[in-house]
């Protein structure tokens, strides 16, 4: 089956942000801060205004007012500078290469402070936060932690880091507006035409009918276009001064400084286990970093509160507020790195124990949630580690690390486990009937998920037609409101609503409509998750550290598989995000200068095609009635969750080496 | 401002252009072809990429006023009318895309490599044509990040197309 607009994506034809040909666009090109900390005492324009082609350049001593409840989209409003690379100044010009010449060209004084971009364990500005991405407790703690770790038949104590990591979606964030009047269109680059619209019109203080947001095609996202960023607002407002359309692409390098990354963590787990391998305590400690803009605390130990049987357990997030960005989602916020840590750990655990890491987690199934008492929807991890272990082959390894040679390489295997929240939020839909078919209108976001083609598959099985019948419409903020791509409920979210639509519109004749806002404040009394289980067989040269992921494999229980083409790709393509995560992604912080060392793909290492061997995924059959008219979990995220724990472990199988500061690299092996 | 002139996609293309002009921005802002993508501007990425004299090469290198008189062929071009390239066929088939913004430099890249033969730095007997195994199409497609993570499939579509 061929996504509906696979055709347009492989001729080209496919229209992302900044493509969109609007009659007399200029361009703008912004100026990051060269300090980390401090504020602007002076911006010198006079050579930026004097270069060939520039029409205006903005500063915070001329920039429109905005709203200030968000300081990252709060552009020129300020004169303080909270990071390095934070926009201070954008040049708008007739052509692109004018507004980079025009951009070097401002000199802008700083009176700099002393920074400090660095995240440790023993950071003394450590506090706890109120609660941890997007509404949990940041502390937990039921029964007694150090009497079940001092009962314990086995314990470890072990600390695990992971580092700051970039989404870098291919298409770099951009956005193109143009005004008529005082109604303003923007082609942004979002992961949610709604949300993205609603957040515009109340950083310009303008009612959110006279913003529409285009956003038929987007070149990933990851989480980073999650939330609307710079772009969006920075060309709205160039637009306005420039009395023009303006577009602004930024690059490469600009992503890093100001899109959002994955926060650095350092993270203590505490395991004790009984002599069956039954947890007696777990605790799971966890710090993190914010910027002094805004407070955004990731969930990383919030898995762990669900994940096991535990009589003991205690979850703790602390954040350090540093001279830095904001930190923000990427790729299974919280459940990523959390996941990373505990199944790291549960593989310590197993050796300290002498017992198989799969049966390790079997015998620590729980009955029910334990954090909130609730009956999970449909739990089958235990499936999913039983068909993983007889499709890889796991019968009958020798739990030895280091024996296993093949040439020059050294080869391991290693098991971890996966889970991601099945949640959903409200959305509105239309279906209606045409002549020879039906038109279904949301504003979904396809970005790369095959979202249109998912939501015709929905319908046309809602209005027992078949999918060539239905035209779907998403993308775009004047069609019926709908949540974002993100936290892996867009396709719940957004099918439920066509569900219902198509339910309306079979029940009234030629035209349905619905909201689910109603129906989903009724998803209580379960706990609805997915799980998987993934393993890995790595190959490493001891005298190198050379490393390859020579095979991967997840085994998934996400309710049900909507289009099992889609389904794959996407699980995959988690997977494979999973090996960068795990062997090569790291952006450093540059403790002299703010900022990060490494702003490109050249120094950003993420997976190539020749990293990228025998990955695949399949699922095992799951029938959930608790979820959504479709019966499915989403699956955007749970494929990144476990894959560096369980190449991890099948490092430390391959080599005796146990290396718990991510990414893997060959000094690390090789020491 | 320099008048250069080049075919692009069989069309023979005039332009006016400032030095500074990359050939992928003469294709995108100029010449209203935005199929060939920008994804770093720094040949890193390989979005870019699109076969220059039949050799394919990233756009965003290449100045637009070095490649006055070149033949050039971005992925608008690679179909002929409705029939589509075989590894436009086979990358529809392997579902070997998911956001489609790397995919017409893979595409474009792929149709390039195809025509290249010899040696790769995975080849083992640099003396014997190796064939387009999947280990030679994985180091011959490198070039061509995807973030979304697609490779298994490229490399089938990729394998498929080299049968074609």
């Amino acid at each position: 089956m061929n996504r509906i607009e696979g055709r347009d994506k492989v001729t080209g034809r496919a229209t992302y942000a900044v493509e969109y040909a609007v009659e007399g666009t200029a361009y703008a090109h912004i100026v990051g801060s060269t300090v980390a900390r401090g504020r602007i005492r002076a911006i010198d324009t006079a050579e930026a205004y004097a270069t060939p082609g520039v029409l205006d350049v903005l500063t915070y001593a001329n920039a429109p007012e905005t709203a200030v409840d968000n300081p990252e989209l709060a552009l020129f409003q300020s004169r303080d500078i909270a990071y390095r690379g934070q926009i201070v100044a954008a040049v708008i010009a007739e052509s692109a290469e004018a507004a980079r010449a025009g951009a070097a060209a401002v000199r802008v004084a700083y009176d700099a402070e002393p920074h400090d971009v660095t995240l440790r364990a023993d950071h003394p500005g450590l506090y706890v936060p109120d609660k941890v991405n997007p509404s949990f407790p940041a502390t937990t703690e039921r029964g007694d932690v150090a009497a079940g770790l001092a009962e314990a038949a086995a314990t470890v104590d072990v600390t695990y880091a992971t580092p700051a990591e970039h989404n870098n979606p291919m298409e770099p964030h951009g956005a193109l507006a143009a005004w008529d009047g005082d109604r303003l269109t923007v082609y942004d680059s979002t992961q949610g035409a709604s949300t993205d619209r609603a957040t515009i019109a109340n950083v310009l203080r303008m009612p959110p009918e006279r913003v529409r947001v285009v956003s038929p095609h987007v070149g990933g996202g990851f989480g980073s276009k999650g939330t609307t960023r710079a772009p969006a607002v920075l060309a709205a407002l160039a637009a306005r001064v420039a009395g023009r359309p303006v577009k602004i692409a930024i690059t490469r390098q600009q992503m890093f400084d100001i899109t959002g990354y994955r926060t650095p963590t350092v993270q203590r787990l505490r395991l004790g286990a009984d002599t069956g391998g039954r947890l007696t305590a777990l605790d799971h400690d966890v710090v993190e970093q914010s910027s002094t803009l805004v407070e955004f605390a990731e969930q990383a130990a919030v898995p762990s509160r669900m994940m096991y049987a535990a009589p003991a357990l205690r979850t703790c997030h602390q954040l350090a507020r540093l001279d830095v960005a904001t930190p923000s989602w990427m790729r299974a916020p919280g459940e990523c790195p959390g996941m990373y840590a505990l199944e790291s750990a549960m593989d310590e655990l197993a050796s300290a124990l002498d017992m198989d890491p799969v049966e390790l987690r079997i015998v620590n199934e729980p009955a029910y949630d334990q954090e909130t008492g609730l009956p999970f929807s449909s739990r089958n991890l235990v499936a999913c580690l039983r068909e993983g272990a007889r499709r890889f082959g796991w019968a009958g390894r020798d739990p030895a690390p280091g024996v296993r040679r093949d040439g020059r390489w050294l080869v391991g295997t290693g098991v971890a486990a996966s889970t991601y929240p099945a949640r959903r939020r409200p959305s509105r839909a239309t279906a209606t009937a045409t002549g020879d078919g039906y038109v279904v209108r949301i504003a979904a976001a396809d970005i790369g998920t095959g979202a249109r083609t998912a939501l015709a598959v929905i319908a046309a099985e809602a209005l027992e037609t078949t999918r060539d019948r239905v035209h779907v419409e998403v993308g775009d903020s004047d069609l019926p409101e709908a949540s974002l791509a993100g936290g892996s409920m867009g396709t719940s979210s957004w099918g439920s609503a066509v569900v219902r639509a198509c339910e309306d519109l079979r029940k009234n004749g030629g035209t349905g409509a619905a909201d689910t806002a109603d129906e989903i404040a009724g998803d209580t009394g379960f706990a609805r998750h997915a799980f998987g289980a993934q393993f890995a067989e790595v190959r490493v040269d001891p005298g190198t550290g050379e490393l390859r992921v020579a095979r991967l494999l997840g085994v998934f229980a996400a309710g049900r598989i909507i289009d099992p083409v889609l389904a794959r790709s996407q699980l995959i393509g988690g997977m494979t995000m999973g090996i960068g995560m795990a062997l090569m992604e790291e952006t450093r912080p540059d403790a002299e200068f703010g900022g990060w060392v490494n702003r490109d793909l050249a120094q950003y290492h993420v997976a190539t095609c020749t990293d990228v061997h025998d990955v695949d995924a399949v699922w095992v059959d799951e029938d959930d009635p608790h979820l959504n008219p479709m019966g499915s979990k989403g699956i955007g995220e749970i494929g990144i969750v476990g894959t560096a724990a369980a190449i991890g472990n099948a490092v430390h199988h391959a080599t005796g080496v146990r290396v718990r500061s991510l990414p893997i690299t060959p000094p690390a092996i090789v020491g | 401002m320099v008048k250069i002139e080049l075919r692009v996609n069989g069309a023979s293309r005039r332009a006016d252009v400032d030095t500074r002009v990359s050939l992928l921005d003469l294709l995108r802002e100029h010449l209203g072809l935005t199929g060939a993508k920008k994804g770093c501007d720094h040949g890193q990425c390989g979005a870019c990429t699109v076969l220059i004299d039949g050799r394919r090469a990233n756009a965003c290198l290449a100045l637009a006023v070095a490649h006055d008189g070149t033949d050039v062929t971005t992925v608008e071009g690679l179909a002929d009318g409705d029939d589509l390239h075989p590894v436009q066929e086979a990358f529809l088939a392997h579902d070997a895309f998911q956001c489609g913004y790397c995919t017409p430099g893979q595409l474009c890249s792929a149709a390039g490599m195809l025509g290249e033969g010899g040696a790769s730095a995975v080849t083992e007997d640099v003396a014997a044509d190796p064939g387009l195994t999947a280990d030679e199409i994985r180091e011959r497609m490198s070039g061509n990040l995807c973030r979304c993570g697609a490779y298994v499939n490229i490399v089938a579509a990729v394998g498929e197309a080299a049968r074609a």
